[in-house]
């Protein structure tokens, strides 16, 4: 037995240092995403002929300037926490879930209605709890059929899920202008916001609830363990890096990636749900409730490249950037989309540095 | 509703989605997805509207809207062809970005009259019994929207350069071999799709819907071209028709109003949308196994019909659709 076997040969140990290094230059371009995403945002607010600087704080000051707003900031972070979670997973396998945004409003829609339905005769709680397991089931029913459409119809995955969005997105129009109208007028305002026992608990004069972070936390926390130390998620992986050797492996791809999506869209239901009962949500049922978090949570997930743990930090990133530019429009003549034109410069320079690196790696070897 | 008010509703009302529809034809036809169309569309309707009404022309908006539409997908082409990155999540990333880009920039320009495209007859054919109305009291780019449908299928059926155009996107290899420069004819042909798609765009806010305001009330419409590639089976003419069919259904759910009127109002928009994407399941499902499996259950006459019915709809992609090319 040869004696330097634990000892690495120089070619490994060269293959271990240009790995790291390859870390710390992946580390460094994604970073520098950043100056180039500020960068572009800075010549656009320019163009149109406001101060960056003032509209740079005024963003942070929206985003952290009271307690109140950090609390709207957070109601946004946990829906696009939980959106990212179940992303992950639909990503992992290789698969594309757009129709995210319409599994976030199937899982408002079903707590809204077992809420309604049992809101008299239940405690509150018992009220609240079968309201979180309604809004899982109505956003894996929806994840699952954008699943099914793939699967058993052949419609891509994209135009299927997209399919579902527009009949949620209608399903919810016809819900708050129908069956269930506020009494007397009905508007597109919304159906009638429940009462206040119905709304998560929250901390004395901080409008957060601990139960919405928990649970945003804890999502992410079951999926990063899901990719990384199990059967299903490593069969999940395998999937997404090559379809046709998973499959010689023996991985039942149809049926996994119904899981998947049964359970990304699991994860944006409860997002629905608590965008319902958050403490500082509208407490109804109202056209377009997914306010694009699940779009958003797409971002997220492509910008952390994939990893659980970045998710945690961009999802808060990007979710003080949306509600704190909600000022430009209040308190100047500015769009408040200019959160998204922010955080759509950041994807795009990542996708762009990330892919000159490769490039130029390219470049090397030959 | 008369028959000849239907039509030439229709027809007024498609270019922007028939333009779109092309456009986007040409592109996966290439063998690149332009998944930005949704967003596109929104930037180039305001980018047309806006500058129509600084210049006082009409034409200048027009050529605005197709340059911009060009630069966005010029993007994808950029990151995809040369980087080869990911078409979908650029694509993806994109029609958001645009379509806060168009949010951002348009705000001053929300809900404020400017030119719009003029009907124009022709004379001499507009006086033909029946299709002198449908098809010559239109406007120019009407006229232009139907040219352009029977331009893009003969070049890409009828010419040389078109055969090539079908081989860059079924079989780049073999168009590589015989000396194509695949990656400079796949930019050309993205570029000139997302012209269109900016031609599209331009004639919703100068023709179709003019002005501009947020939301502008297209949000989605792009997707639904994105879905009618497929549906049209990434043919021109076909292609042309789904768009037609799509916004046949939207002038259709308006008169259906009536014949519910205890249904809210607001939600007639709304249903041609998913309408149109699960019409998609028509022209997919023949290909799936338990289809073939329950046809060959049934008695043979009605399975020889229904097997022939999902034949003619069958579609299928350009084979290398969304694949890197690289020479070595």
């Amino acid at each position: 037995m040869p004696w330097n076997w634990a000892k690495p040969s120089e070619e490994e140990v060269l293959d271990h240092l240009i790995a790291n290094n390859n870390k710390a230059t992946e580390l460094f371009l994604r970073l520098s995403a950043i100056p180039v995403a500020f960068v572009l945002s800075i010549i656009i607010l320019l163009m149109m002929g406001a101060s960056p600087l003032d509209a740079f704080s005024l963003i942070f000051s929206g985003a952290f300037g009271s307690s109140g707003r950090l609390a709207y900031v957070m109601t946004a972070w946990v829906p696009v926490l939980l959106c990212s979670a179940g992303l992950l997973v639909t990503f992992a396998s290789g698969f594309w879930n757009i129709g995210i945004e319409g599994q976030v409003v199937m899982g408002a829609v079903f707590a809204t209605g077992l809420m309604q339905a049992f809101q008299h005769s239940l405690h509150p709680v018992a009220v609240l709890i079968l309201a979180a397991v309604a809004g899982l089931l109505g956003g894996a029913l929806w994840g699952m059929l954008a699943g099914v459409l793939r699967l058993y119809g052949n419609v891509n995955e994209i135009f299927g899920g997209l399919g579902l969005n527009f009949i949620a997105g209608s399903l919810t129009v016809y819900l708050v202008l129908g069956p269930w109208k506020r009494p007397g007028i009905a508007s597109t305002s919304g159906t009638e916001p429940f009462p206040s026992s119905l709304w998560l608990p929250a901390f004395e004069g901080f409008q957060i609830s601990p139960i919405e972070i928990l649970l945003g936390l804890i999502a992410i926390l079951i999926i990063a363990w899901i990719l990384r130390g199990t059967h299903f998620g490593l069969g999940l992986k395998a999937i997404g890096k090559n379809q046709r050797s998973a499959f010689l492996m023996g991985v039942p791809i149809g049926r996994r990636m119904l899981m998947a999506f049964t359970l990304c869209g699991a994860l944006a239901g409860l997002a629905g749900w608590v965008l319902v009962v958050g403490t500082s949500a509208r407490h109804n049922l109202f056209p377009l409730i997914s306010s694009g978090y699940g779009f958003l949570a797409i971002l997220v997930v492509l910008l952390s490249h994939l990893s659980a743990f970045w998710s945690v930090p961009i999802s808060f990133f990007f979710a003080a950037i949306t509600m704190g530019s909600l000022q430009l429009a209040l308190e100047r003549q500015l769009d408040s989309s200019l959160g998204g034109v922010i955080q759509g410069m950041l994807v795009l320079s990542i996708l762009i540095t990330q892919g000159l690196k490769s490039r130029w790696l390219r470049r090397g070897e030959s | 509703m008369d028959l000849s008010i239907l039509i030439t509703s229709v027809l007024a009302a498609s270019p922007p989605i028939v333009f779109a529809v092309l456009g986007e034809t040409i592109t996966e036809k290439a063998g690149v997805i332009n998944l930005s169309i949704d967003g596109s569309m929104l930037l180039t309707a305001m980018i047309g509207f806006v500058v129509a009404l600084k210049t006082n022309s009409v034409f200048a908006g027009f050529m605005a809207a197709m340059i911009v539409g060009s630069l966005v997908v010029s993007i994808i082409a950029f990151v995809s062809l040369t980087l080869h990155q990911p078409q979908v999540a650029t694509g993806f990333v994109l029609t958001l970005l645009c379509r806060d880009l168009a949010y951002v920039f348009g705000n001053p320009y929300a809900h404020i009259p400017g030119p719009q495209v003029v009907p124009t007859p022709i004379p001499g054919l507009v006086d033909l019994p029946v299709i002198g109305v449908i098809l010559f009291d239109q406007n120019p780019i009407v006229y232009l929207s139907l040219l352009a449908v029977f331009g893009v299928w003969a070049y890409m059926f009828k010419t040389q350069p078109g055969l090539k155009l079908q081989g860059l996107g079924e079989r780049p290899r073999a168009a590589f071999v015989r000396g194509v420069n695949v990656t400079l004819m796949r930019y050309i042909y993205t570029l000139v799709g997302g012209a269109f798609v900016g031609l599209g765009g331009a004639a919703f806010s100068l023709m179709v819907k003019p002005g501009w305001g947020r939301p502008y009330g297209i949000e989605g419409t792009g997707w639904i071209a994105l879905a009618i590639v497929i549906f049209g089976g990434w043919k021109p003419i076909r292609a042309a028709l789904g768009a037609y069919f799509f916004v046949t259904l939207q002038t259709a759910v308006n008169t259906l109003h009536g014949a519910m009127p205890n249904v809210p109002t607001q939600i007639f928009p709304t249903l041609p949308f998913p309408l149109m994407i699960l019409s998609l399941l028509l022209v997919t499902i023949g290909n799936t196994e338990w289809m073939n499996q329950t046809l060959s259950l049934l008695p043979k006459r009605v399975q020889r019909f229904l097997i022939r019915t999902l034949k003619t709809l069958q579609t299928s992609p350009p084979a290398s659709l969304g694949t890197i090319f690289k020479k070595e």
